[in-house]
């Protein structure tokens, strides 16, 4: 875009660059701000559907799209309380970290092929170092908060995200491993075509290791049946029972926001990121290459594909959360010391085994995906020949 | 009015993650509660990961958060858990351990300036995407390639990776975790340990929690839970 600037429109390369972080700034805290409204209303019609009720009605018509706006207005117009014996400074900061984190994660994740904030050759090990410190801010309003009930609320869930942390990195490994590339882009480019070639379905160890994923990333962002940091049965509200109006609020835009991120990057990772279950856009001749606003149609077209399974993965956390009872805190570390990290790391061998014994990655008979070509991903900087780059190989393979 | 054309922004982010390290360094040491602390060990430590993400070393900066601002996470769990209480809220840093700290930290900054100002030329990571180092060549060199290299031509030049060291530090990392997990485990037969033989000579409060840590033994997560029955 700043290219685009510069070249078409003539701005001075300063202000190019400043109007396209602005830019890409605000569209990703629009993702955030924006998807909380929408996921918090339908939270609400989810719920009230498997409870059987009709939840809310009324506000803005006959669905109640508008019950998340008239709730907005009531946080900012409530009154920003403090308790006596608070840690003034910790206290007002500690949304703004959870905040902060949630937002840093997105400028890695890619939308579309071209639409990514910062495209990072680290991004998914950038997108989990940086979702991790979301806990951060929840300690902290824990600890300044001056209450028992918020202090032991944090530290359930420092202890939760800190362990849940080892099999969803193990998890995440695995696509990375596949593609050989920790850059999210590459890795969805590597699942484009059909269906059959999203890793969900690569080999039946990632298949199984896609549902060791759902399981961590819904305990990382503690969401039921995982939230014991909120256990509202015995800590009243865990963590932010002393925090009201906007400030609250933070908290749940960053919960939601973290909420949407796990399922993207479950997307990207494991669904074949924008690319859709039939590529469509191949099939009618559209394709990188037909011109830029083809080009730009299949982006689009892309990130319509993306979101969609996000909001979809978001939807199943919903549905969980309504479905399944709270765990208790030994039922959650067993859960994933006994259960999540070893079939993490018995699928990880398998997944890496099977790429090691059937070439190509597919069993005999069935052909290669297309993704799966990485010719010249070997070739560092200096480039090097042909010759020199297989016995590299050799070199490292027994 | 300077024209902001003529600025040059590289330096200008690198100065403010610079100051925002250093004054978080600084406010680190001056603080006095432990949480606090913490905190401006985050924002000094996640500074100098914008450093090196400015500097275009994506794969040093993600490590930098993970481990570095990951880390200073457990031990703000343990500052909390520890400092709860009334007498450890506020520490004080002896005036004698300042002058050691002074004298230490001194020699080091000169070991710093002295490896700062030999360097012969200042250059700015090169624009664009093809001069910033990909994590495929690390990993290739952690495996015993070094693809950056050409000295392919010799069979032996092909392995002058880091596969050793990296195997070694692998191999330790493992012994680390069985350690503690041999340590951290559930033992069946108990003998007292010197924790509950201290702890029976302390204020009645801290001896309630030791007990409770002794009595649930080490399952994981159950001193979180004990407070909330």
């Amino acid at each position: 875009m700043a290219e685009f600037l510069i070249n078409s429109v003539g701005f001075p390369e300063w202000l190019a660059w400043t109007v396209t972080a602005v830019v890409a700034a605000v569209l990703i805290l629009n993702v955030i701000a924006g998807g909380a409204l929408v996921f918090i209303w339908a939270e609400r019609k989810i719920a009230a559907r498997i409870q059987d009720r009709l939840g809310p009605t009324r506000t803005g018509g006959r669905f109640g799209w508008l019950q998340s706006l008239a709730d907005g207005i009531k946080l900012i117009a409530k009154e920003d309380l403090m308790p006596e014996g608070a840690d003034g400074m910790l206290f007002r900061l500690a949304p703004y970290v959870s905040f902060c984190a949630s937002f840093c994660a997105f400028i890695a994740l890619p939308f579309a092929f071209d639409f990514v904030g910062q495209r990072l050759n680290v991004g998914v090990f950038f997108v989990v170092a940086v979702l991790g410190l979301e806990v951060f801010g929840v300690i902290l309003a824990g600890y300044a908060s001056a209450s028992k009930w918020s202090l032991f609320g944090a530290m359930r869930e420092a202890a939760q995200v800190v362990s849940y942390e080892v099999p969803l990195g193990m998890c995440v490994v695995v696509p990375v491993m596949l593609a050989g590339s920790m850059d999210l882009v590459t890795i969805a480019e590597k699942q484009a075509g059909w269906v059959t070639n999203w890793y969900l379905f690569h080999d039946p160890f990632t298949f199984v290791i896609f549902w060791v994923y759902v399981t961590c990333a819904v305990a990382s962002v503690n969401r039921a049946p995982f939230d014991l940091a909120e256990a509202e049965s015995e800590l009243v509200a865990g963590f932010h029972t002393e925090y009201s109006g906007l400030r609250w609020s933070y908290f749940f835009m960053a919960e939601y926001g973290s909420m949407f991120l796990v399922s993207a990057l479950a997307a990207v990772l494991f669904m074949g990121g924008w690319n859709g279950p039939i590529p469509v856009a191949r099939l009618v001749g559209l394709s990188e290459g037909t011109g830029d606003t083809a080009n730009y149609f299949v982006r689009l077209l892309g990130m319509a594909n993306l979101l969609g399974k996000a909001t979809l993965g978001v939807l199943v956390m919903m549905w969980v959360r309504w479905t399944l009872p709270r765990l208790r805190i030994d039922q959650v570390m067993t859960t994933c010391l006994k259960y999540c990290t070893p079939i993490a790391a018995a699928m990880f061998a398998g997944a890496m085994l099977w790429q090691l014994m059937l070439p190509g990655g597919v069993a005999p008979g069935l052909s290669r995906p297309a993704g799966e070509i990485r010719e010249g991903w070997l070739e560092g900087p200096g480039g090097r020949s042909a010759a020199a780059r297989s016995s590299a190989v050799a070199g490292v393979l027994p | 009015m300077i024209p902001l054309a003529a600025i040059d922004w590289h330096s200008v982010f690198f100065f403010l993650f610079a100051a925002l390290a250093c004054g978080c360094a600084v406010a680190v040491v001056a603080a006095e509660n432990v949480v606090r602390m913490a905190l401006y060990l985050v924002l000094s430590l996640g500074a100098t990961a914008g450093l090196f993400f400015l500097a275009g070393a994506e794969f040093v900066g993600a490590m930098q958060l993970m481990i570095y601002v990951g880390g200073t996470l457990v031990l703000l769990v343990f500052g909390v858990m520890l400092t709860a209480q009334a007498p450890f809220v506020s520490i004080k840093t002896a005036p004698g351990d300042r002058v050691l700290a002074g004298v230490i930290g001194a020699a080091l900054l000169a070991v710093l300036l002295q490896s700062a100002f030999s360097v012969p030329e200042w250059r700015k990571p090169a624009a664009g995407r093809d001069g910033e180092p990909a994590a495929t060549p690390l990993g290739m060199a952690l495996l015993g390639t070094r693809v950056d290299e050409a000295s392919a031509g010799a069979p032996g030049g092909v392995r002058s990776g880091y596969l050793l060291p990296f195997e070694i530090v692998s191999v330790h990392l493992l012994v680390v975790l069985v350690g503690a997990a041999y340590l951290a485990r559930a033992k069946r037969r108990r003998t007292p340990r010197a924790i509950e033989v201290a702890a029976s000579m302390e204020p009645p409060a801290t001896v309630a929690a030791h007990a409770a840590v002794g009595r649930e033994g080490s399952r994981g997560g159950s001193v979180l839970a004990g407070g909330a029955r």
